[in-house]
């Protein structure tokens, strides 16, 4: 983000604001929020928490009873309705395409309201449905006649068309199957890491938030915010039992996808490959390994064999113990060597290259090694952040969810 | 006697030729359903927006529908006399009980998330009713304006109650006057014929204004629940419920 925008804080401050409907229910209770510039937040919570509402009062389709919100440091109140709405992308569930539209035209719509000449805009829609990952043989076919993820990516295209600089996206990925999410998760962080909008995610899932949220506002029933922090942080330290509830089981496990495998120690040692040499074989299990991993001649993993029953010989390919799912050194977390040391018959987990060749072996003993030692590391960044913070002045009474970067 | 026996000689009296028949008869019931959709669509669009209208709308013209058109016709001649104004004055009342609902169920019927997405994307009221709800109608319009045309149709021939104002109706009250039953078969058909081919003119321009409607069952089937659908039809009045009018 250039200097000059920064002049204002972030791009989008939401300053107390509280809505009460006539019959007398708070939807959102005095909340707010600095969302912070270029990033994903995830509003969280349970239904009739109120995340829907305060997106939606963030492009004025619901007005708030009090307080303010800041775009730029200019209320939106200020702004022609429209005119705000046309400058924020707007993602819904079941993505809200217009049937009697074709896909080009259901992309370029803002473009068009915006005046952009029908060929301009058709050459752009045709450009997003590539960066969203659609075949552009789509663009002249009705929504009826694609799956729901596909809808869905159109749906993210047509809010990405005028290229605005705030995203709102509400329950985007909820109706599609978990596979399909997966991707069309994967897919938005690819495409904000090329664009870096400040994007507002509305979800109910907290693996979804914890995901793709660079920083999460777990929102409780009411609408009154329980924690606003990195997700890391989250489930390192929930702020109360409500969050820590929300959070679910599994929630120290879960905090080992925010630590990389990097630093795991592989063993090389006891990689074999099919063809070894009875003194290759000798020495691969010298220093009492019990297993030894067999590998092709790529050095692909195949499977583990007995130490013992190796001695004369890698014992044929069907007779190998299963290897489980290698994990990506370096790119995969420590969840993930956990998960695939706790899948393995052996116990061991195997490490791997980005072309899946056989990097080393790591126990689970050595494994929780490192996650203590990342713990450890993870706690005195935390302190060494708190003292940081302390010691600017003024940042104390606003800054009690302060904004930290995810290692 | 005039003009011979056979199907298509007509008696003088009526002053038109066959073709001149269908001419009128197809003014005189093509006009009101015209009017009849241009007069419900604002009242439907007031329908949607203002939801307590709706039901006493509905119960007026519903109240309207049930006036023979005999007695609305004899009613109407003080103000514009013996003329295919007095005809088609009914008829454009007639067709606003089948097409005031189509439209307003058609409007409501798009998925709210459709409009919810409008809405974000900055169209405003107008827009959004002209550029996403009517055309997300079109539909169900279709399907109340093929009801409407038939019973128009069909409605036209009793114009000949009130001094031979019905189109080809009018070969009815000579096929009585002459006892030229022929011309009774003649006026029945063409009738039938009209009204059969004017809806399958409906449905063309109905598949020409909507390519994105899922086409045959099977694709309707994959996009049901996607795509807007056909509200229920109210029931299309047959020949012989519009002649005992």
């Amino acid at each position: 983000m250039p200097d000059s925008e920064r002049a204002f804080g972030p791009l989008i401050q939401i300053d107390a604001i509280t809505k009460r409907y006539a019959d007398g229910t708070v939807a959102v209770d005095a909340l707010s929020l600095e969302v912070p510039d270029g990033a994903v937040t995830v509003l969280v919570g349970p239904s009739g928490c109120g995340k829907t509402t305060t997106l939606r009062m963030v492009n004025r389709m619901v007005e708030p009873t009090s307080g303010r919100i800041l775009l730029d440091g200019e209320d939106i109140s200020r702004r022609p309705v429209t005119a705000l709405r046309r400058s924020m992308g707007y993602v819904i569930q079941n993505a809200g395409l217009f049937p009697h539209r074709t896909i080009a035209d259901n992309i370029a719509t803002v473009p068009r309201l915006l005046g952009r000449d029908r060929k301009g805009a058709r050459a752009a829609a045709l450009e997003l449905m590539e960066r969203v990952g659609l075949d552009t043989a789509l663009a002249k076919r009705y929504p009826y006649q694609l799956s729901g993820g596909q809808q869905q990516r159109v749906g993210v295209a047509r809010a990405l068309a005028a290229d605005p600089p705030v995203l709102l996206m509400d329950e985007p990925f909820s109706a599609v199957d978990p596979i399909v999410r997966k991707q069309l998760q994967e897919e938005l962080l690819r495409i904000q890491e090329e664009l870096g909008k400040t994007i507002v995610f509305v979800t109910h899932d907290i693996d979804e938030a914890i995901r793709l949220g660079d920083m999460v506002a777990v929102l409780r029933t009411g609408g009154r915010l329980a924690q606003f922090a990195p997700p890391e942080e989250l489930l390192s330290h929930p702020a109360d039992a409500f969050v820590e509830d929300f959070l679910g089981a599994g929630r120290g496990v879960r905090r080992l996808s925010f630590f990389s495998s990097a630093g795991l120690e592989l063993a090389a040692g006891p990689i074999v490959a099919e063809d070894a040499t009875a003194e290759q074989i000798a020495a691969a299990g010298a220093d009492g390994t019990p297993y030894l991993l067999v590998t092709d001649a790529e050095r692909r993993p195949l499977g583990w064999a007995e130490t013992g029953d190796a001695a004369g010989g890698v014992p044929a390919r069907e007779r190998l113990a299963p290897h489980g799912r290698p994990f990506a050194v370096g790119r995969e977390s420590l969840r993930d060597a956990l998960d695939s040391a706790v899948l393995s018959p052996t116990g061991w987990a195997v490490g791997v290259d980005a072309a899946g060749r056989a990097v080393g072996v790591v126990s689970q003993q050595a494994i929780g090694e490192a996650i203590r030692t990342a713990h450890a590391r993870a706690g005195a960044g935390e302190a060494a952040a708190r003292r940081e913070k302390e010691s600017v002045p003024g940042e104390g009474a606003a800054g009690t969810h302060g904004i930290r970067v995810a290692p | 006697m005039s003009g011979g026996n056979g199907y298509f000689d007509l008696p003088s009296d009526l002053q038109h030729s066959y073709a001149g028949l269908i001419g009128i008869h197809l003014e005189e019931s093509l006009i009101p359903v015209a009017a009849g959709l241009a007069l419900s669509l604002p009242i439907a669009q007031a329908c949607v927006r203002y939801r307590r209208l709706y039901p006493p709308v509905l119960w007026i013209t519903t109240v309207l529908y049930a006036i023979p058109s005999i007695a609305f016709f004899v009613f109407l001649i003080d103000y514009t006399g013996v003329s295919q104004t007095t005809v088609e004055i009914p008829l454009t009342v007639y067709s606003l009980v089948i097409l005031v609902p189509a439209i307003v169920d058609g409007v409501r019927s798009v998925p709210p998330e459709t409009i919810t997405a409008a809405e974000a994307m900055g169209l405003g009221p107008v827009r959004r009713y002209l550029t996403v709800q009517l055309p997300l109608a079109v539909p169900a319009i279709f399907a109340g304006l093929r009801v409407a045309t038939v019973s128009s149709v069909s409605l036209v021939s009793l114009g000949v109650a009130i001094g031979n104002q019905g189109g080809l109706g009018n070969l009815l009250g000579d096929a009585v006057e002459y006892q030229r039953y022929n011309l009774a078969v003649t006026s029945v058909v063409t009738v039938a014929v009209l009204a059969i081919v004017l809806d399958g003119l409906l449905i063309g321009l109905r598949l020409l204004l909507t390519p994105w409607l899922p086409r045959g069952p099977r694709a309707a089937r994959r996009a049901a629940g996607a795509a807007v659908a056909e509200p229920a039809r109210p029931p299309a009045p047959t020949p012989l419920e519009g002649a005992v009018r």
